[in-house]
């Protein structure tokens, strides 16, 4: 097997290569002719195997990978698929068990930048793909083996936010013995489970269940908590961060090897007028599981007990500003109509509802609740509840589709909006981490199923409803997951730095120093004897942007994976690409 | 090599061709939405992904016209940038540096545009690319 590096930048020695190209099912095979592509780059320079594949990321097919790495001596290979967002790290481990060095994979975007753009053009992206894929193999000849540089990481991490999502992460990690900095905004732990009652689907009250969650923190030593504090700052660099803190008007600073992010929710707050909001006796969800949860015996409000309910579903949710479904209301709601069943069993409850999304044990809650007499009128989306208020209470006319679009007005002495979740506004803290921020306006994880508490910035993971709306349950299974992933980092000790980074090509450098001035990082520094400075740059403080290369005067600086013999070899294979 | 002017005939019978610098972080993945959401626009345009605008070197835009492409956009980070925060300042100097560049050697600067294409900016990197190929292709038919 070749384990020659060559000298860096030089393509002189022809690499052996594989390329595969991944019909992702249909999501590329349906829109481009991949055997055609296959062909066509077959005879591309270095190409020893070529072969395409209904997914080169299935087990079989990595194995099959390695076994033509053997085969043929190979150096590396071209894998042209999904985004490079997605499998970089599958492709490279892949490389690593056949013993090949991971940065000798080159991926190419036949998917989301190809077939998926081109559906309407299915030649078109064949032609494009065989242009990409030429100059992924174009780049792919010019790159070289680029080993990893290790650091040693903190084994401690910062969990930002205490409600039941980072609660059970700093527990979780403490359990695997790191230390946890848990820094809640509020006076103390619990978030919005700590002031809930009964949870559905198993009934467990919230408030138990927090009270108990801290009593495990505070049983174990590993676990600073600062309350009252929030994160204002982000400095160093992965596996050993420096966190800025701010508790009251003073501020301190903790290593931390990794961050979890668990800022959790806010519920929507109806506007003035929207379904009666603000006229006496229109609640929202939150507004009544308080009632629920702090008072016994029959349902009273504003003084007067309470005979009738209805609810209006989807309030904040579904709708222009929040497109998104907050998955838990229906549930909540469902649940909160047996809480007030099991207290008064002849108070009349009417559900106005678009669709219900009861799913998993919670449609039992839904069941449950339409036995005990609750009943459910279906509104068109277009078509909402028209609700007045008088001084008697609230009268609510809707267009029930499950009776033919009959008109009913339903008159309750307490409407509840079932309101939904909304992120919060956490401008400073995600301009201090530079957290990724979806559409919906909750933070991004790389891949809701592959990377689901990962983001973009490395070593900073997310956890609970700060990603999107999630029940009690589903919080703390991302909360577990986020230390998961955390421990996995830190309890080996060292974590890898990606090796993309500047290097100098010292015979040119002639010491005119524009690159120090350039780096943010301070990653460069003159040195040298005889007279002759040369720029250095240190592996670990450089983070790979790239942004001393264009100021180089005579170019005498390379990003490594991006040299300027790849980019250059990389236009070439664009235009060419066989079909030129 | 062919030179620009000999591209410029040739392309009456094709659509513009467009090489697109994106970044990792930022822009990329917004051409990435741009796909999921199957957002057409001519296949004729291709992306090359670096980790920051500020690597975008002038002379690879030289390089990319005079090989043949009939326009080069830079999807930048504009204040996006994960590395740097003064990141659309330094891509608006390698912008003018190219310009330059694109003037000493007779090429109509119009053949190079940027626009910061944020990580969701899906629609607008659509609407900006077919745009600019429709330029371009009015560009070759003058």
């Amino acid at each position: 097997m070749s384990a020659t590096r060559s000298p860096e930048g030089s393509g002189t020695n022809e690499p052996r290569l594989a390329v595969y190209v991944c019909q992702c099912g249909g999501n590329i095979g349906d829109y481009i002719d991949t055997q055609h592509v296959i062909d066509v780059v077959r005879d591309l320079p270095g190409v020893q195997v070529a072969r395409d594949a209904m997914f080169t990321c299935s087990d079989s097919n990595q194995q099959e990978m390695i076994d033509d790495i053997a085969r043929e001596s190979l150096d590396g290979f071209v894998v042209a698929c999904c985004s490079p967002k997605l499998h970089t790290f599958t492709f490279r481990g892949v490389a690593e068990r056949a013993g090949v060095n991971p940065y000798r994979v080159t991926q190419v975007n036949l998917r989301e930048q190809c077939s998926w753009t081109h559906t309407d053009d299915p030649a078109g992206a064949t032609r494009k793909a065989i242009r990409l894929v030429t100059a992924g193999v174009a780049r792919a000849c010019h790159g070289t083996a680029l080993e990893p540089v290790q650091v040693s990481t903190t084994p401690c991490v910062a969990v930002i936010g205490g409600g039941v999502a980072g609660m059970r992460a700093a527990i979780g990690l403490a359990d695997v013995g790191l230390d946890v900095c848990l820094v809640e905004l509020e006076a103390e732990l619990g978030g919005w489970t700590g002031r809930f009652g009964e949870l559905f689907p198993r009934g467990v009250s919230g408030r138990a269940l927090v009270r108990r969650m801290r009593q495990e923190i505070a049983s174990r030593p590993g676990i600073e908590v600062l309350t009252g504090a929030r994160v204002v700052g982000k400095s160093g660099t992965y596996g050993n961060y420096r966190v800025t803190i701010a508790i009251g008007d003073a501020t301190t600073e903790r290593t931390v090897g990794q961050i979890v992010v668990a800022t959790g929710f806010d519920a929507y707050e109806p506007v003035a007028g929207e379904f009666g909001y603000g006229s006496p006796g229109v609640v929202t969800l939150p507004e009544f599981r308080r009632l629920l949860d702090e008072t016994d015996g029959p349902i009273v409000h504003d003084g007067r007990t309470v005979r009738s309910i209805a609810y209006i579903y989807c309030v904040g949710s579904r709708t222009d500003g929040h497109a998104y479904c907050s998955r838990y209301c229906c549930s909540a709601a469902a649940q909160a109509s047996l809480l007030v069943a099991d207290r008064d069993p002849d108070l009349q409850q009417y559900h106005l509802y678009r669709d219900l999304r009861t799913y998993g044990r919670n449609e039992v809650l839904f069941g449950e609740s339409r036995r005990r007499g609750s009943y459910y009128l279906r509104f068109a989306d277009d078509d909402p509840p028209q609700v007045s208020v008088d001084g008697e209470g609230v009268s609510i006319t809707v267009h029930d589709l499950l009776t033919a679009g009959a008109e009913l007005t339903v008159a309750a002495d307490l409407l509840v909006l079932v309101t939904g979740m909304v992120p919060r506004p956490e401008d400073d803290l995600i301009a201090a981490l530079k957290l990724p921020v979806g559409r919906d306006g909750f933070l991004n994880e790389i891949h809701p199923k592959l990377r689901p508490v990962e983001t973009v910035v490395d070593g900073v993971l997310i956890a609970g409803a700060c990603q999107a709306p999630k029940t009690v349950a589903e919080s703390v299974a991302s909360g577990m997951a986020a230390a998961a992933q955390a421990a996995a980092v830190l309890k080996r000790g060292v974590a890898s730095l990606d090796p993309q980074v500047a290097i100098v090509h010292d015979a040119a450098c002639d010491g005119c120093g524009e690159c120090v001035a350039a780096c943010p990082f301070g990653a460069i520094a003159l040195a040298g004897s005889d007279g002759h400075a040369v720029a250095t740059i240190s592996a670990s403080g450089c983070k790979g942007c790239g942004a001393c290369t264009p100021v180089c005067p005579i170019g005498a600086i390379d990003l490594q994976g991006y040299t300027d013999e790849q980019v250059r070899a990389m236009i070439v294979g664009l235009l060419d690409g066989g079909v030129r | 090599m062919t030179t620009v002017q000999e591209a410029g005939a040739a392309v009456a019978e094709r659509q513009p061709r467009v090489l697109v610098f994106s970044t990792n972080g930022i822009s990329d993945p917004g051409i990435d939405l741009a796909g999921s959401l199957h957002m057409h626009y001519s296949p004729e345009v291709v992306v090359v992904s670096l980790p920051c605008t500020s690597a975008v070197r002038p002379d690879w835009v030289l390089f990319a016209l005079e090989q043949g492409f009939d326009g080069v956009f830079i999807a930048s980070d504009g204040d996006e940038c994960a590395y740097l925060s003064d990141c659309a300042r330094r891509s608006a100097r390698i912008l003018a540096r190219a310009q330059d560049l694109l003037a000493e050697h007779g090429i109509d600067d119009r053949r190079l545009r940027m626009a910061a294409i944020c990580s969701v900016c899906a629609e607008s990197f659509a609407r900006q690319v077919r745009e600019f190929t429709a330029a371009l292709a009015t560009l070759a038919a003058a």
